[in-house]
């Protein structure tokens, strides 16, 4: 049994490098995020945005650094962080043979949620009648999203992980996922959002932290303390509003003992 | 662990039963190579009624690989592996429940093999029983090492061609073992016969149902 520490943070990452063989995925990502919080992740493509998150989904195993999710080291109590943690990935995670109520089913049940919850969730969802019966092979992009999303409703997880939620959604959907996050977040959960359509994101974020070459490389708050938007501005660069206050991570320099990083970061 | 077995059996045998993979292709698959063994031993039933056991464990064996890329397969597409390690199920659980759902399969395509021993090779089982038994503890073996080598093979491109080079021989003293006690029961073995080769089945089954309940949560990380 995993212990369950409370801790005031959902996610703490002090410099977390994760490695694909030996290409860099994170290159010392340090963030924290409060419970509740609701955190934007921008960044170019390959910057590291879904590798951050696979990270705190556990499916990446840091190569150094400290990392904390919900309390939980991701490494050593995968299958009980997991159970509290819903990933929308670009994959919707479904089987094609099984309908979607049955893909629902499976998924909520296997993270042992309440089934209860699901006819309510796959209304939210505009899964209704026929669709439910239908088997998740015939669905299109968008209707295979929201059955993800479905599925994350009904589990109701403490921290949801989305990356690039907005992908193959319709108009209507869009909304309708904003108004998930809104609820998830003011039910008290954690929600982080990686996501290139910062202009969808940002009314539902507090915070907005941009990731380059796999480190955090600015940070901007989005709402005041009181809750509301703040005006914009330039991103600051990251270290000054850490939470920890950290320093902005050193580029790496010859004399960086991790030179394999250095070498993938500059591909990059 | 149990309840996660439970629920993997289901969602597994749930697909099969939707797209009837293993009756409409793993079985006709076995059906075949029957058929083309009985091509090559020419038209004498006498020796076909001999080779009859070691052919019928070669044709699961084959079928096998089959079932288990199948199993496979079905978390390859739509990031499902993902899914299922996201899910939160105890991997252990993951490991019984597919190995189960594959046995399920292959019980049925072994009696499906077994008349077809009957009627193509016109081999008489005298020992039924006997050969239930070797069927029972083979196919057992057959499905966990299948699943944890199906688990190992899983996130390579070269999955297909791999799972039979690496899985056939560890699963050599299956055949072995199936067609001794198989012969046996054509005799119509009395216990003592088969006795010690299904013994050798049941250390097999033990030693990969335990491997596979301790390592398929690691294979399925780093896969």
């Amino acid at each position: 049994m995993a212990p369950a520490v409370p801790s005031p943070l959902a996610l703490s990452l002090h410099d977390a490098v994760a490695l694909s063989g030996r290409f860099p995925l994170l290159a010392g990502v340090d963030l924290e995020v409060a419970t509740g919080e609701t955190v934007l992740v921008e960044g170019p493509n390959g910057a590291g945005k879904t590798s951050l998150l696979r990270l705190c989904a556990g499916l990446v195993t840091p190569a150094s650094g400290r990392v904390s999710v919900l309390g939980l080291d991701p490494v050593r109590h995968r299958t009980a962080l997991r159970r509290r943690v819903g990933f929308l990935a670009h994959a919707s995670h479904l089987y094609d043979d099984l309908t979607v109520r049955e893909n629902v089913k499976f998924a909520v049940r296997a993270a042992g949620g309440s089934i209860d919850r699901i006819p309510a969730a796959c209304d939210r969802l505009g899964l209704a009648g026929r669709l439910l019966r239908t088997s998740a092979a015939k669905l299109s992009a968008g209707q295979r999203r929201r059955v993800a999303l479905a599925v994350l409703v009904a589990r109701s997880p403490e921290l949801w992980l989305l990356d690039e939620p907005h992908a193959g959604l319709d108009a209507e959907a869009r909304v309708l996922l904003g108004q998930l996050v809104t609820e998830a977040s003011t039910g008290g959960a954690t929600v982080v959002i990686a996501s290139h359509e910062a202009n969808l994101v940002e009314p539902l974020a507090d915070r907005a932290v941009t990731i380059t070459g796999g480190r955090m490389t600015g940070e901007r708050t989005l709402r005041d303390p009181a809750g509301e938007p703040m005006p914009t501005g330039d991103p600051v660069p990251a270290g000054e509003l850490m939470p920890t206050g950290d320093p902005a991570p050193a580029p790496l320099s010859d004399a960086d003992p991790t030179p394999d990083v250095e070498r993938a970061i500059h591909v990059a | 662990m149990w309840r996660d077995t439970l629920l993997m059996v289901g969602k597994d045998l749930r697909i099969e039963a939707r797209s009837r993979v293993a009756l409409s292709q793993v079985a006709p698959f076995g059906v075949i190579a029957l058929v083309l063994f009985a091509f090559a031993l020419g038209p004498d039933r006498s020796p076909m009624a001999k080779a009859a056991p070691g052919l019928f464990w070669v044709a699961v064996l084959f079928s096998t690989v089959l079932a288990i890329q199948r199993s496979v397969s079905v978390e390859s597409v739509d990031g499902a592996r993902d899914g299922l390690r996201l899910s939160g199920l105890d991997p252990a659980g993951v490991f019984l429940g597919k190995t189960a759902a594959v046995a399920v399969q292959l019980v049925i395509l072994e009696a499906i093999l077994g008349v077809g021993v009957v009627l193509l090779y016109g081999a008489r089982m005298n020992s039924v029983w006997l050969a239930v038994v070797a069927c029972v503890a083979g196919t057992i073996g057959l499905a966990a090492a299948g699943t944890l080598y199906g688990a190992l093979s899983a996130g390579l491109r070269v999955r297909e061609t791999l799972l039979p080079f690496l899985l056939l021989p560890v699963v050599a003293p299956v055949l072995l073992a199936g067609t001794r006690i198989w012969q046996a029961a054509l005799a119509g073995g009395i216990p003592s016969q088969g006795t010690p080769w299904v013994r050798l089945l049941i250390v097999f089954d033990a030693v990969y149902l335990a491997l596979g309940v301790v390592v398929f949560g690691p294979i399925q990380e780093s896969s």
